[in-house]
């Protein structure tokens, strides 16, 4: 009983990991189906932000997450405005051949700049150590992942819902040529839903160098998981990436567990099965 | 509504034209014997380009063609590989059968998957052949003791070929060898591109809604042309491993489907002649830096992808093209 | 008496709370043109994709003749005679008209997968290709890509495409749709020239084809059927004036 408590909530600690990287990509794939792979440097350049600002000028560990997460925000609309916008009308292949190509000068600029091998930081200490709760261990540092991803959900969710901006970031989901029609700068909308979504992803980034460690290849390996969870959620919907995320968490963490033959196997078998069975996603229309 | 040119159309002459062969292909097709007499020591490097050649060309049938987005094709040519080796180590190592066999073990692979990729479009299709490649590559990762796992196959015994000519350290008859097979399927390739199969893929490619609407059965040709692709890839995984006696897991990964696609959109896709020209300046180039850290490497076939999408959206044939037709329209 | 060249009943479909097909029930006799007219938004273009295959029904029956085609796949139905063009050209851009023509009637002659033989040595099916686009009066251009040609010119060639696949109930989606006045002409021609054999329903907002050519109209609204009649019947029919104020001007 104790294991697979722990493995279960390691496994739903990891998926809110992972739907925080996530949820931006689903979000600006949704709105303007703009197929943006470099979406994981974001991310990546959010935890080596975190790592620079810790091991070179001695910030301790949260004061970095508010900067991984404006800094991969300003990069993410640096881009949005000057590459990728001219692409937004371009073929999928285009657009996936460009950010491909993006997240390679990235991985090769990253190793260039900090080195090839596994960059470690020092967690405060209040972050460290277990509860142990009827014979299971709850690691510190997941249960404040935990707080801090349902923490920033709710806070989506509820800005979705109440604000005007939220309302006309689900216009231009739902809707675009119908939402420009009712005056809504679409453009405008998308960089500001843009910047969101790569910080939460750079936040994301920062956030997951405990768990799952960094090094330059991070961009690379987790795109993949990413668009897994984006499809496996459908696209443009935050509450399928939420729940394809902890799909995919709990299924890689209980799958690594207590079937360590199948290995990362696990996750692209569900994958498919699920896009097969629905190929906009869980939670997709189209 | 005038007609713009002045003599009246000759339908039958304007097709049959399209179809005869162009002086450059000749031109091209002798070029590569040059390696023979200019660059002998290089043949070993010929060989693995005109592998890879063909490993795009097996690309260009499906994403060129009839527009479908693979980030999996290596599970093809990984199959091939595998296969060869596999079949060489229990005992059966004579090379023309297991191409075949090779062929065979590939092209079902495809038929099973094409009936799930003829289904969908846009970035599910594109996820499914990521997944599919992803899958495989654990797979076998995992069946280390079938496989090797990173370790490589081990034992793979190629026979030689027509039992005279064995794998010389110089290349000559890896290079004839993998330069003959490569014609073969090519010309196999050209005249499927100008049958009325190759005019129902660009049909597909160019507008997937309409095909149905005039009653073309796109999902059968889909899986049709997907299976060849997968043939075409198993053969070239094959000859890897008969020329070179080696097979890893590289083979399967994703780093190589996504070799095969810049080979690809370099060249220029749904030109036929794009994956051959685009292999031969991707793997000279890699050849020349590869003393480079790999770092350098990777940012500038990154640069490269960017440049393509954005000033170069047809590859070096299509840019080649829009240049004479620049240049015919001077006066 | 016949059954009818193509007739629905019951047809139903809504998407989520939208209903944009509402127990749709026509006829459309062998040989007649019937006219499809209604405001924008009625539901029209939605039954022709009902009628095609591209949606499928909630509820309902589509028949070809005798045969029961609802559960048929959209090229299955081609092949049996039923063919549409589209409101919004939906051509093959890169491919030239000549080739368009072509694929359709391999594909329609079974060819479409033979991958040995050279095209051109498919001589039947060029020519019957260039005989359409000639009678269309593209045979000029032929060799020029579809995108290349003038818009007037693109809706012939929808026509010529669905006339390749020899169909026995043709579709015609908004044929005249953004057609200046200038080249209508052809248009008109085109669709004066069908065959006798064939049976048309379709789809116009512009009057002058319609009561030139329709011999009945059928007025669709939200959905479902408001009234269909004679051509005369239906310009006095008052519900249809109220509906539909002002298209009769139209054009």
């Amino acid at each position: 009983m104790g294991p697979f408590v722990a493995v279960m909530f390691d496994g739903f600690a990891y998926g809110m990991l992972l739907f925080l990287i996530s949820v931006g990509l689903s979000v600006t794939l949704g709105m303007m189906n703009f197929v943006n792979l470099a979406h994981g440097a974001f991310a990546m350049l959010g935890a080596y932000v975190t790592v620079t600002l810790m091991n070179s000028y001695g910030w301790t560990f949260l004061a970095t997450l508010p900067f991984a997460f404006i800094v991969a925000g300003f990069a993410s609309v640096a881009f949005e405005q000057t590459l990728f916008k001219p692409l937004y009308r371009a073929s999928e292949l285009d657009q996936v051949l460009l950010t491909i190509g993006l997240v390679f000068m990235a991985v090769a600029a990253v190793a260039y700049v900090f080195g090839t091998e596994s960059q470690p930081i020092h967690i405060p200490d209040y972050l460290r150590g277990f509860f142990t709760i009827g014979g299971a261990n709850f690691a510190v540092y997941r249960i404040f992942l935990v707080v801090v991803a349902l923490a920033i959900s709710v806070l989506l969710i509820a800005g979705l819902e109440y604000t005007r901006l939220g309302a006309q970031i689900r216009a231009a989901v739902d809707n675009q040529r119908m939402a420009r029609g009712l005056g809504i700068n679409v453009d405008r909308i998308f960089a500001y839903t843009f910047a969101l979504g790569s910080g939460l992803a750079g936040l994301g980034g920062a956030l997951a160098i405990e768990v799952v460690g960094l090094d330059h290849s991070f961009a690379l390996v987790y795109l993949i998981v990413m668009l897994i969870i984006v499809s496996v959620g459908g696209l443009g919907s935050i509450s399928g990436s939420f729940v394809a995320a902890i799909v995919i968490g709990i299924s890689d963490t209980a799958g690594k567990y207590y079937f360590p033959y199948l290995g990362a196997f696990l996750i692209y078998l569900v994958m498919i099965a699920v896009l097969m069975w629905r190929p906009a996603g869980l939670f997709g229309r189209r | 509504m005038a007609a713009t040119s002045g003599a009246p159309a000759r339908p039958h002459e304007f097709l049959g034209a399209q179809v005869r062969w162009h002086p450059l292909e000749i031109v091209f097709w002798l070029a590569t014997l040059l390696p023979f007499v200019f660059f002998p020591s290089y043949l070993s490097l010929a060989s693995q380009i005109a592998i890879a050649a063909l490993f795009a060309l097996s690309l260009d049938l499906i994403l060129g063609y009839a527009g479908i987005v693979s980030l999996g094709h290596a599970a093809f040519f990984g199959m091939g590989a595998y296969t060869a080796g596999l079949v060489s180590k229990w005992g059966w190592g004579e090379p023309l059968s297991l191409l075949v066999i090779s062929a065979c073990a590939a092209g079902l692979v495809g038929y099973a998957t094409s009936f799930v990729i003829a289904k969908f479009r846009h970035l599910t299709l594109i996820m499914l052949t990521l997944g599919i490649g992803l899958l495989l590559y654990e797979a076998a990762n995992s069946a280390s003791w079938l496989t090797g796992g990173a370790d490589g196959l081990q034992g793979i015994a190629m026979w030689p070929l027509f039992n005279t000519f064995d794998y010389d350290l110089w290349g000559y008859t890896a290079y004839t060898y993998s330069l003959i097979v490569l014609f073969v399927i090519f010309v196999a390739t050209r005249r499927l591109i100008h049958s009325p199969f190759g005019l129902s893929l660009r049909g597909i490619r160019e507008n997937s809604v309409r095909m149905p609407a005039i009653g073309a059965p796109s999902e059968s040709h889909i899986r049709t042309v997907y299976t060849m692709s997968a043939v075409m890839a198993g053969i070239a995984g094959a000859l890897i491993a008969q020329t070179t006696s080696t097979v890893s897991l590289e083979a399967l990964s994703f780093d190589r489907s996504a070799d095969v696609l810049v080979m690809l959109i370099l060249g220029g896709t749904g030109r036929l002649y794009g994956g051959l020209v685009g292999s031969i300046i991707y793997m000279v180039a890699r050849d020349q830096f590869s003393g480079v850290n790999p770092q350098y490497w990777l940012f500038w076939i990154g640069l490269l992808l960017v440049l393509v999408v954005m000033f170069l959206p047809n590859g070096i044939l299509g840019g080649l093209a829009r240049l004479k037709l620049f240049a015919r329209s001077k006066p | 008496m016949s059954a009818p060249a193509l007739s629905t009943r019951r047809l139903d479909k809504s998407f989520g709370s939208l209903v944009v097909a509402k127990g749709v029930e026509i006829g459309l006799p062998a040989g007649e043109r019937y006219a499809l007219i209604g405001p924008n938004g009625a539901g029209k273009t939605t039954l022709i994709n009902l009628m095609t295959g591209m949606l499928r029904p909630d509820a309902g029956q589509i028949f070809l003749g005798d045969d029961d085609i609802t559960r048929l796949a959209p090229h299955e139905r081609v092949k049996r005679g039923l063919v549409r063009t589209f409101q919004i050209n939906t051509l093959f851009p890169r491919l030239n008209a000549l080739e368009a023509v072509t694929l359709a009637v391999c594909e329609r002659r079974g060819e479409g997968a033979d991958w040995w033989r050279n095209l051109p040595s498919y001589r039947d099916a060029i020519a019957e290709a260039y005989m359409i686009l000639a009678s269309l009066h593209l045979g000029d251009d032929c060799e020029r890509p579809t995108h290349e040609l003038a818009y007037g010119q693109q809706r012939l060639l929808e026509i010529a495409l669905a006339l390749a696949t020899r169909p026995r109930v043709l579709l015609l989606d908004e044929p005249a749709a953004g057609v200046p006045q200038e080249e209508s002409g052809e248009l008109f021609a085109a669709i004066a020239n069908l065959s006798q054999e064939i049976s048309v329903l379709f789809i116009e907002h512009d009057m002058n084809i319609v009561f030139r050519f329709a011999s009945r109209i059928l007025v669709m609204v939200s959905g479902a059927i408001l009234v269909e009649g004679t051509p005369a019947e239906i310009a006095a029919d008052q519900r249809v004036r109220e509906v539909y104020l002002g298209s009769a001007h139209h054009g």
